[in-house]
């Protein structure tokens, strides 16, 4: 196992233990159970995308991943680190985007990207925000207030954020929410390029099955709080007899309530 | 996509470590500050107010009582440091309440950054906002009324430290009722620190209080400094025995207030109110 050194802040690409591991990871909220005792583990460098409907559990169990929720029982490992108890062992490892989490509106995009950055310890933090400003576009909107941009820009901004630190573990909650579909194409084009370059592992939390299909090796599939389903995009499709995954979901959100376990 | 390839890392672990992400936090507060005047001239409204309307009272009653004019200062001194009290758990709360109002508590939370560095950087930007606001407040009170509060000297230096670290208690158990009941408890951390108004004893002294209220009033540390500012303008001395109670109870209320603090943010986890926190 390679271990950290001090030179790369502690950090030590494919480190201790899987990118992510939920061990019979269970959420109950009083009487509600949110995420009802999943198993899964993710391989370094892959991109998962986490489906279901409304009240799934995809975002309790993203939360869970981040630490922000601790389980009922069970376990979120991050890098083999429990995130309930030692997750600041890894959280400049990881990095994470949301259209539902905003940055600082007065602030400027500069300025963002310069608290971040310092508070992920990035070396050399005006040459990182120069370089990530001219891959993700931003030159021109360095010295605009985050608050008054376009949906688009802003997307653009977080995604910026979310790739500060270099992360190997991004966790990516409707990255494409509300963007028009140019710029929904041009972030997954900016996301593909991240994972093959950096091998990367992604989660990745979207109701945009096109998305899905193009980003995604692996779907995990939940229903009220369980795995119904545990495969890639293209043996979904195909269990099901349907030609896109956005088809395949509909069908089973659709599908009798006595119809049989979905996991192979 | 060249230039995005791995930008190391500073050491994550150590002083040096918590400093930079304080200071991360300190500096996106300051940015803030900064950039809009009608911020910072909202941070001086209210004690310009307050000290200008004690202020003119105060020479009107020295005008017409001879206590007034034995005791001048003594209104002035007051709500300076009232102020200080409540600018300061202002500063901390008001802090807090900015990264779940522009909904950034999730990346905060998410980021490298612990609670106690979070507690710690709250700390001084409430310094911050504090200096802006009471510098100019305090020049015009020496101007208008020549009321010195520096030339309180040493004393000074003991009121203005014990009522901090009141104002951090304070901040520490507002943001921690907002992080678990969400911004529907916002007007908490408002309002926290006028509870302590009546108690704290800030215009009469303690005997003025009912018996049976008394005990409750010397259980707070401002108390004691306002007692002590009376000890100074009224007699002229020092009470050093004061601001070593005080700041025994403030030691009792800090750890009280970082443990609600802990104990509150917890819960949040536990309750997934960090998730939803936001506007």
């Amino acid at each position: 196992m390679q271990r950290p050194t001090i030179q790369d802040g502690g950090r030590a690409r494919g480190s201790a233990g899987p990118p992510v591991q939920a061990l019979s990871l269970r959420k109950s909220y009083g009487d509600v159970v949110a995420v009802d005792g999943i198993d899964f583990s993710l391989r370094s460098g892959s991109v998962t995308a986490l489906l279901g409907g409304n009240g799934a559990g995809k975002t309790t169990t993203i939360a869970m991943l981040m630490g922000l929720v601790i389980p009922t029982s069970g376990e979120a490992r991050v890098f083999g680190i429990d995130m309930a108890r030692e997750r600041h062992k890894v959280l400049h490892r990881m990095n994470f985007e949301s259209p539902y989490v905003g940055l600082p509106m007065r602030l400027t995009v500069r300025q963002n990207l310069e608290v971040f950055g310092r508070l992920y310890g990035v070396r050399d933090l005006k040459a990182r925000i120069a370089g990530i400003a001219a891959e993700l576009r931003l030159e021109d909107l360095l010295g605009r207030e985050f608050g008054k941009l376009s949906a688009g820009q802003k997307t653009r901004v977080t995604l910026a954020k979310a790739l500060i630190n270099d992360p190997e573990l991004l966790l990516l909650d409707e990255p494409t929410a509300s963007l028009d579909p140019d710029t929904a194409d041009w972030v997954r084009t900016k996301l593909e390029t991240y994972c093959r370059v950096h091998g990367a592992t992604v989660v990745l939390a979207s109701h945009n099955m096109a998305e899905v299909e193009r980003l995604a090796a692996r779907v995990i599939m939940l229903e009220k709080g369980r795995i119904i389903a545990d495969e890639t995009p293209q043996e979904l499709i195909r269990r099901f007899g349907r030609t896109t995954l956005e088809e395949t979901f509909l069908a089973i959100a659709r599908r009798g309530a006595d119809e049989a376990e979905l996991r192979p | 996509m060249s230039t995005l390839a791995g930008p190391r890392l500073h050491e994550q672990t150590g002083l040096a470590a918590s400093a930079r992400r304080i200071w991360s936090i300190v500096l996106r507060h300051w940015y803030v500050i900064r950039s809009s005047w009608p911020r910072t001239a909202e941070l001086i409204y209210w004690p310009m107010v307050q000290m200008l309307t004690w202020g003119f009272l105060q020479t009107y009653l020295a005008q017409v009582t001879s206590f007034a004019g034995r005791a001048a200062g003594l209104f002035i001194g007051g709500v300076l440091l009232w102020d200080i009290l409540v600018r300061s758990q202002l500063g901390f709360a008001i802090a807090f309440l900015e990264e779940v109002w522009s909904r950034n508590l999730g990346h905060l939370v998410m980021s490298p950054l612990r609670p106690a560095e979070l507690v710690a950087s709250l700390i001084l930007v409430s310094l911050v906002k504090l200096t802006v606001a009471m510098v100019p407040v305090a020049l015009m009170a020496w101007l208008f009324f020549s009321f010195n509060l520096l030339g309180l000297g040493a004393a000074f230096a003991a009121f203005f430290a014990n009522l901090t670290i009141m104002s951090w208690c304070l901040g520490l158990v507002s943001a921690g009722v907002v992080l678990r009941w969400g911004l529907g408890a916002e007007s908490f951390a408002w309002l926290v620190a006028f509870i302590l108004l009546p108690l704290a004893c800030v215009y009469y002294p303690v005997t003025t209080l009912p018996t049976w209220l008394q005990p409750v009033a010397l259980a707070l540390p401002p108390t004691y400094v306002f007692e002590g500012l009376r000890a100074i303008v009224l007699q002229g001395t020092f009470e050093v025995q004061l601001m070593a109670k005080a700041l025994v109870l403030n030691l009792v209320y800090l750890a009280l207030g970082a443990a609600a603090f802990a104990f509150f943010l917890r819960r949040a986890r536990e309750h997934g109110s960090l998730v939803q926190m936001g506007e």
